[in-house]
């Protein structure tokens, strides 16, 4: 048996069929070719898959496909505006923030929706926020300036 | 992030070639790759998708010790959806030699049995049969019909029992290598090596005081994100492709021929974007696999590994038991160091304890010394590198006992450090004797740091020091570079970028040529496009892919001359090229940029490539790493919180010092997860307890400040940059380091790994000779 989901992915909607037993990530990934979310672990320990569901931050290998029906995700694929890279992307470059850049979109996932709810955030809360992130190259000192940094030049266009 | 500069040294000959003052070495441009990584468009192994792909997967053993009776895959196959169930019976034989891996040699015997169990399973996890169906849901149920008869034999976990008479035998015809010397009765142990300097009972007799310690450290993962991965497609025609996440595609091409039987030419490996690796992606698990599934299926094959597997059946590095014996004068000078290793090979030979053997005590000048090393089986994985393999290890060893020797003699550890460190002329335990190295420079940069000085406040907290070598391997690299018609170098290279080396390689041919960073174009390329190229493995890539790179453009630079010579009708001899101007020796009108000439090549005879093909090994140059630490210590709960980091390095010459400080960061935080959470878990059945991510926890960014880096810039003369590996010295020292710290916030000196809130705990329970209190 096959569901037939609807759903609104990156502010585009979409249609597809999939079984019970698949996983957002897996419908994502293999069904949509949405390939930037990534699987490190299956189970909700590393984030790598991280997405955003109608604004809450999620582990989309923790959710089943048919549970996005009539919901709004966004992937890393949705990060970046028409005018270019969100300044999360910019900023994890210019900082060299990522190294092998398995873990990078779910990093960046998880910094917008902590952007998102918090646009001011302090070391301490990005650390506890990213702390369902797993980072094994960078030991995280670049990702935390960078969030931190995003979060400056952020703040900087909201205020423009 | 300070900068320490340091005279470059005479003695390099090629380094005067290129001018001291950089354009483009030691800034920090973005990365080629970084817009396709922070977008998720990258391509990595797992994201392959082919025109009627099939997904497999890999029936595993759940015994650590079972003799395989027979195999039933007839259900499986009868599985609506299966296309494909292979064992190891469909992997030809193997003529048994010893083949080389880039980071390690090991006999194709063992390495075939690994992929696929034949007679016996020698580790829970060990892949026993495999499938490819038509969606990865089907694949696994066909597992769970396939039926597979054990007999059941003992495991052998304990590294020290593994070494006795009489333990059970993982291989029934393995004998000891002794010295040289086969040994009589087959055994666990499959090497015996020693390394012997100067006269070792001569130097004790001269010590005021011996100390002796025994430690013992647990398997660790190296902890990649990225599973294993492989898709193969084994074509009508006989070629095989196989596309897979890899630290090297021509040593997975070598292996899969080997193991296959084929010839290397008939196999493509394209090596997709790699999610980490750190040693772990060097050996082959599921590209023979993968390969096999497609030949029987006459489809593309994908397989994936999930995150137990990856536990369980990859990786991990060496346990290991140490005893060091090191006799000291009371002026804080070492006479005599003897040292004994024993490491986990896991379930074949070749655990990486010659490494931990050259490491123990390489920062350091002594006289008498003598260190012995065992390779021993046990039923656990088949162990892989990790990061400065058998170093880290080591220097928890050596250098907590340095530690207890500075505070016996009174002496500051930086001060104990100097006094005996390894400087050029300065000769190894195993022979070789240093050229200029930069160990005595890291002292003295940390000593100089504010963080050395810096009063540590409150109670509970104290302050750890330690050093580390790990050796920079050079081996083989190619690369070609075509310049194109608007000024711009398109580079090819062969070794895949897991840190940011497409751009410190293409920063080297950039400054040769007088190019901006953005100017070339790099890429990684499959096995058919490029010349051989060696692993991404012993920190030796920007080093010797760089000095390839460096030879490419000198290659360009000279046929650009020419170009130019022609151009203006004079002898190539008369024209003159510096930073991206090539101009007449004597008439100074004549002048023409390399931008300006690269439009032009159309009109002096066609398009220019450069290219390379190099050895590199014998002017590699190892590194040093001084890391200091503060640590607060709980004494209710044993738990280590790291308050303060500082890591000090030797890296040569920093191409691109944000990902230099990067690496120093990194292996810093693998560091010290070794040091203070990860370890494997067996229960007595010898079934890993803790195969998730969840249960083997390696540091959160909760669990880290951030990390300062000093980068010491002490040139390698072997490279004309100054180039030295850089990515594995900083995982040696922490254990050492946050060990000693450790030791000076609770008053215990712990010599097993991890350092978890448990062992911590129990220390400082029984500091002063009093049991634990049961409340």
């Amino acid at each position: 048996m096959k569901l037939h989901v609807k759903t609104t992915i990156n502010g585009e909607e979409f249609e597809f069929l999939c079984e019970p037993r698949e996983s957002l990530l897996e419908v994502l990934r293999d069904r949509l070719g949405l390939t930037g979310s990534k699987e490190g672990c299956n189970n909700g320990n590393c984030g790598a898959c991280n997405v955003i569901l109608d604004g809450r931050l999620v582990n989309s290998c923790l959710v089943f496909a048919a549970e996005a029906a009539g919901r709004a995700i966004t992937t890393i694929e949705g990060i970046q505006g028409p005018e270019g890279l969100h300044p999360l992307q910019e900023k994890f470059l210019e900082h060299a923030a990522l190294q092998c850049g398995i873990c990078t979109p779910g990093f960046i996932v998880a910094a917008k929706a902590l952007l998102d709810r918090n646009p001011d955030p302090s070391e301490a809360e990005v650390r506890l926020w990213l702390a369902g992130n797993l980072c094994r190259c960078t030991g995280y000192d670049k990702i935390v300036r960078a969030v931190l940094e995003a979060a400056k030049s952020t703040a900087v266009v909201m205020e423009k | 992030m300070a900068t320490v500069k340091t005279k470059k040294t005479t003695k390099s000959k090629k380094a005067s070639q290129i001018p001291v003052r950089y354009r483009v070495i030691g800034t920090r441009p973005i990365r080629h790759d970084g817009v396709d990584k922070v977008t998720g468009r990258a391509q990595y192994g797992a994201d392959v998708q082919l025109a009627g792909l099939l997904h497999g997967g890999i029936l595993r053993s759940p015994h650590a010790h079972a003799r395989i009776r027979s195999i039933d895959t007839g259900k499986a196959a009868a599985l609506p959806g299966v296309k494909a169930v292979i064992t190891s019976a469909d992997i030809g034989p193997v003529t048994d030699r010893v083949v080389d891996l880039g980071e390690g040699a090991t006999r194709l015997q063992h390495l075939r049995d690994n992929i696929l169990a034949s007679g016996k399973a020698l580790y829970q996890g060990h892949a026993v049969a495999a499938v490819a169906a038509t969606s990865p849901h089907i694949a696994q149920e066909a597992l769970r019909l396939i039926e597979v008869d054990y007999e059941v034999l003992p495991p052998v976990l304990d590294l020290r029992e593994a070494m006795e008479a009489g333990a059970p035998l993982l291989h029934e015809d393995l004998h000891t290598d002794d010295l040289g010397t086969k040994s009589m009765q087959p055994s666990n142990i499959a090497k015996h090596l020693r390394f012997e300097k100067g006269d070792l009972e001569k130097g004790f007799k001269k010590a005021d005081q011996i100390f002796e310690r025994e430690f013992l450290t647990s398997m660790v993962h190296q902890g990649y994100i990225e599973p294993h991965n492989a898709t193969a497609f084994w074509n009508a025609d006989g070629r095989l492709a196989i596309w897979c996440s890899t630290q090297g595609g021509f040593t997975v091409r070598q292996q899969a021929a080997a193991i296959l039987d084929l010839p290397v030419s008939s196999i493509k490996v394209i090596p997709m974007e790699i999610g980490g690796g750190f040693g772990g992606k060097i050996h082959v698990y599921l590209e023979p696999v993968a390969a096999l599934l497609s030949k029987k299926s006459g489809k593309p094959v994908k397989l994936v590994m999930d995150r137990a597997e990856v536990f369980e059946a990859t990786g991990p590095t060496s346990g290991s038991h140490i005893q060091v014996k090191i006799g000291a004068r009371k002026d804080g000078r070492i006479v005599a160091a003897q040292a004994q290793l024993a490491y986990e090979a896991g379930a074949f030979p070749g655990s990486l304890v010659v490494c931990g053997m050259m490491c123990i005590f390489a920062p350091y000048d002594l006289e008498h010394q003598r260190i012995d090393g065992y390779d021993v089986l046990v039923t656990k994985p088949k162990t892989a590198p990790y990061r400065a393999p058998g170093a880290t290890n080591a220097a928890f060893a050596s250098e907590t006992v340095l530690d207890e020797i500075a505070e016996w003699a009174g002496i500051d550890p930086l001060e104990i450090r100097r006094l005996n460190g390894a400087k050029e002329g300065t000769r190894r335990a195993d022979g070789l004797v240093y050229p200029r190295i930069g160990f005595l420079e890291t002292l003295g940069a940390a000593r100089k740091h504010p963080h050395a000085s810096a009063p540590l406040e409150g109670p509970n907290r104290g302050r750890g020091v330690a050093s580390g070598f790990w050796f920079n391997v050079g081996l083989k690299s190619s690369v070609t570079a075509a310049v194109n018609s608007d000024g711009t170098v398109s580079l090819t290279e062969g070794t895949p970028d897991i840190g940011g080396t497409r751009t410190s390689v293409a920063m080297q041919l950039a400054e040769v040529l007088g190019l901006a960073a953005a100017d070339v174009k790099p890429q990684v390329v499959d096995t058919d496009s490029v010349g051989y190229n060696d692993v991404t493995g012993g920190s030796r890539v920007t080093f010797a892919t760089g000095l390839a790179a460096i030879e490419a453009a000198r290659d360009i630079e000279r046929q650009m001359a020419e170009r130019a010579a022609r151009l203006w009708g004079v002898p190539a001899s008369k024209v003159k090229a510096a930073g991206g101007v090539y101009r007449h020796a004597t008439d100074s009108k004549k002048k023409i940029t390399f931008k300006e000439l690269a439009a032009r090549l159309d009109e002096t005879g066609g398009p220019v490539v450069g290219k390379a093909s190099l050895d590199t090994s014998a002017s590699a140059g190892g590194g040093f790493g001084t890391h200091i630490v503060d640590v607060e210590v709980d004494p209710e709960t044993g738990k280590v919180q790291i308050l303060r980091y500082t890591a000090v390095q030797d890296v040569g010459k920093a191409i691109h010092p944000s990902y230099v400080e990067g690496q120093l960061q990194g292996g810093v935080a693998q560091g010290a997860g070794w040091a203070l959470n990860e370890e494997y878990f067996y229960d007595d059945q010898g079934r890993l307890a803790n195969a998730s991510f969840l249960d083997y926890r390696m540091p959160t960014a909760l669990d880290l400040p951030m990390i300062d880096t000093v980068l010491v810039e002490v040139p390698n003369p072997g490279h004309p940059f100054g180039v030295r590996g850089v990515g594995e010295v900083p995982i040696v020292p922490p254990p050492a380091a946050l060990a000693n710290a450790i030791y000076r916030a609770a008053g215990v000196r712990l010599r097993q790994l991890p350092m978890n809130p448990g062992r911590v705990l129990e220390a400082i329970l029984t500091r002063d000779g009093k049991p634990p209190s049961k409340a």
